[in-house]
């Protein structure tokens, strides 16, 4: 995303998509459909219960061991053949991406679908270098031609209906006639993207899981296009984030089975690949050579916290925004950040920092449908507030980044004052009684009350506290 | 759900917002226990469980608050609270708030007796309900803090469903966030209408007459919303609800 437009504050954006009656009614059926989708998959309340036990265990204990297990992942891939890089910051990885494509002349390049390559913003990246990166997952192939961002971070443009990818392709792909044939849609798409399989000279893909023990990358999909773009191609790098390690193999199936359950309500993906090695010899197709870039940006700062690491426990499944009451009104894009919903709201600033992205914690009830549904047991909820919590009064000596820059003078007294009234029985009697009296005077205008009110009526005080009424009542001796 | 032997007096917890908007739904919640042959005592020293200051990012401020309602409930009787909300607060992230403090202890203590009113009622006393008002239907609201944080889901229900006159009727989103939220009504004004216009909307679709909750903040929120929009249905607590259909009024 554009520095210019990530400037642009959550609320700003969020005005912006409440005002637009398509994209919510897009994004309220979707995300029904896929809540409906997810509950039939679990059912068995018993069965879910120990399924994410056991992948949250699987999570939390690769992230206890993450330094030694980045290295027996090292170690284990450079054994199998696979060339591994390490990047501190985007920049960095979009280097050596770049540096790697051009170190073997490569000018095309077919991606198979991948967040952190978003987060990198690497297809700006490597066209600004002169390479031309086709997305070949059909959702990122509609926003690719539409010049956006993912909207989610599985269904990236779950945003727009069949009409608006009507017209997009009959606008941007020659020779496409105008048709809502869903069939014919996708097989324009597919025509135009097996030229770009055949013809790319590297494919580039994201990665689920990273297993330590046997340097396996496993990559699952759908449509077949994180298989092509892994094989097809003479040339095969792989980006991911530094935490989404696992110890043993043993640790994929159940994560395996909460991810696409979670995700899309489908039991299995249609495709499951794990890479292990480039083409052996004898072997008739795989990539000649294979990298792997293995992206920090802030990931480790975020895992030196024991709280805050739960974070990184995430396996990007997208249930947390599906089941997000903001989320479903405000769509993808109001999130600026390339994570939406309530791991973006975690995430983010994290990484960019609470200076920066610090309204985004704030942009939640504290509902915890997120937490009810996460298939490895993040608690989101109580992790905002530890960030609410950073953002006013830093915790000393592992503060998060940008910690302590939304502490204004006129909050601090202002919870100074809400302090005074509820923590003294004497001040709250007083406090409250000319609460009651001078509360149902304030216009409907005030502030606070203006917004409280541009859909309520305003609330009033009833005539006698519960405090007042109880002692009436004799409630008060013990 | 911890079943506990029938104590013979209970501390009621009225919460700040019943306190001053709703004290009859206090009241009403009071007398539910007393009817059962119970002592209620409201100490007044109570005040607010503190959930605002926690949930803003103000951690010392809400022990503070925390502090004095710990303070108010001496004994060991139970702690009864007509909120969802507070009673999850108070049971679940008082223990959190005072780890490795020397309140801890008598946080998990404190914690432990804290009850909603609707589990209290079901779990603890095993109230027979007898309906003497007009037939009625309504539909239930949630808050999420009680289906999620004090893990009660099924026992306002339950209650609701001894009352032989009254109908209730399924809010297919029911368990979805009305989008009060304390602050984020304010900070998210836009987002927050946009939740509570679709929650009244889902109400209205029930065709209920009445709206009924556990939880003054979304009933406040509702409520509030379906007055402006000039909808046809009213909101209750459940404790003067059911109060007013067991006096027959
Ligand atoms: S936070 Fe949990 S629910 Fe959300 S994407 Fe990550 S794993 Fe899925």
């Amino acid at each position: 995303m554009a520095a210019e437009a990530s400037k642009m504050e959550f609320g700003a954006k969020a005005h912006v998509a409440l005002n637009d009656p398509k994209l919510r009614a897009n994004f309220r059926r979707a995300m029904d459909g896929l809540m409906t989708k997810r509950a039939a998959q679990f059912a068995d309340e018993a069965e879910w219960n120990a399924l994410r036990a056991r992948g949250a265990a699987a999570r939390a204990n690769a992230l206890a061991k993450l330094p030694e297990l980045l290295e027996q992942l090292e170690a284990n891939c450079l054994r199998n053949g696979i060339h591994v890089h390490w990047a501190e910051t985007t920049a960095e990885a979009n280097a050596i991406v770049l540096g790697i494509l051009e170190a073997a002349g490569a000018r095309t390049v077919i991606k198979g679908k991948s967040m952190v390559t978003e987060e990198m913003h690497l297809n700006a990246h490597l066209e600004k270098h002169g390479i031309t990166p086709v997305e070949s997952d059909l959702g990122e192939y509609i926003i690719q031609l539409a010049g956006e961002a993912p909207s989610h971070i599985v269904m990236p443009c779950i945003h727009k209906n069949k009409t608006e990818i009507a017209e997009l392709f009959h606008d941007k792909i020659e020779g496409q006639p105008y048709t809502e044939n869903v069939d014919e849609l996708t097989a324009a798409a597919r025509a135009a993207l097996r030229g770009a399989f055949a013809g790319a000279d590297a494919g580039i893909s994201g990665v689920n899981f990273a297993v330590a023990e046997t340097g396996t990358l496993v990559l699952i999909e759908n449509e077949g296009n994180g298989r092509l773009s892994t094989t097809l191609p003479p040339l095969h790098i792989a980006v991911t984030g530094i935490e989404k390690v696992l110890e043993k193999l043993d640790d994929v199936p159940p994560l395996l089975s909460l991810l696409p359950r979670s995700a899309t309500g489908q039991p299995i993906t249609t495709y499951v690949n794990m890479i292990s090695s480039p083409r052996k010899e004898g072997e008739k197709d795989g990539p000649k050579a294979v990298h792997l870039v293995l992206l920090d940006n802030g990931r480790s700062r975020v895992h030196g916290d024991t709280e805050l690491r739960d974070t990184l426990r995430c396996i990007r499944c997208a249930a947390c925004m599906n089941h997000c009451p903001v989320y479903t009104r405000v769509g993808g894009h109001t999130y600026t950040f390339t994570y939406p919903g309530p791991i973006g709201k975690l995430l983010t600033p994290q990484i960019e920092g609470l200076d920066c992205a610090g309204d985004q914690p704030h942009a939640s009830t504290l509902c915890r449908a997120c937490a009810d549904v996460c298939p490895v047991q993040i608690p989101i909820p109580d992790l905002l507030v530890r960030l609410r919590t950073e953002s006013v009064r830093p915790t000393q000596g592992q503060a998060v980044k940008g910690a302590g820059s939304s502490a204004t003078t006129s909050e601090t007294l202002g919870w100074k004052g809400w302090t005074l009234l509820y923590a003294s029985p004497l001040v709250y009697r007083i406090g409250t009684k000319m609460l009651g009296w001078f509360g149902n005077l304030m216009p409907s205008s005030a502030p606070m009350l203006k917004q409280w009110t541009s859909v309520r009526t305003k609330p009033k005080f009833a005539p006698k506290s519960l405090h007042e009424l109880a002692r009436e009542k004799g409630y008060c001796d013990e | 759900m911890p079943k506990q032997p029938r104590p013979e007096s209970v501390y009621f917890f009225g919460t700040c917002l019943i306190d001053l908007f709703y004290p009859e739904a206090g009241l009403a919640g009071m007398e539910l226990l007393q009817r059962e042959g119970l002592k209620v005592v409201f100490p007044p020293n109570q005040t607010c469980c503190g959930q605002p200051a926690r949930n803003n990012g103000y951690q010392d401020e809400a022990r503070k608050v925390a502090r004095l309602q710990m303070d108010s409930f001496p004994g060991d009787w139970p702690i009864v609270v007509p909120s969802g909300s507070c009673a999850g607060m108070m049971k679940t992230h008082y223990p959190e708030m005072f780890e490795g403090t020397p309140d801890h202890d008598r946080a998990v203590a404190f914690s432990a007796r804290v009850y909603e009113l609707t589990e209290f009622l079901v779990d603890v006393l095993g109230v027979k309900l007898v309906d003497k008002g007009q037939k009625v239907t309504i539909t239930w609201h949630p808050s999420c803090h009680s289906q999620r944080e004090a893990g009660v889901v099924e026992q306002p229900k339950a209650l609701l469903r001894q009352l032989t006159n009254v109908t209730l009727v399924e809010n297919p989103r029911e368990k979805e966030c009305c989008g009060f939220g304390g602050a984020f009504a304010v900070r998210q004004a836009e987002i927050s209408a946009a939740m509570v216009t679709d929650k009244v909307a889902s109400i209205e679709e029930t065709g209920a007459t009445q709206v009924v909750s556990g939880d003054c903040g979304c009933l406040m929120n509702i409520t509030g919303a379906a007055e402006k929009a000039a909808k046809g249905f009213k909101g209750r607590h459940i404790a003067e609800f059911i109060l007013e259909r067991c006096h027959g009024r």
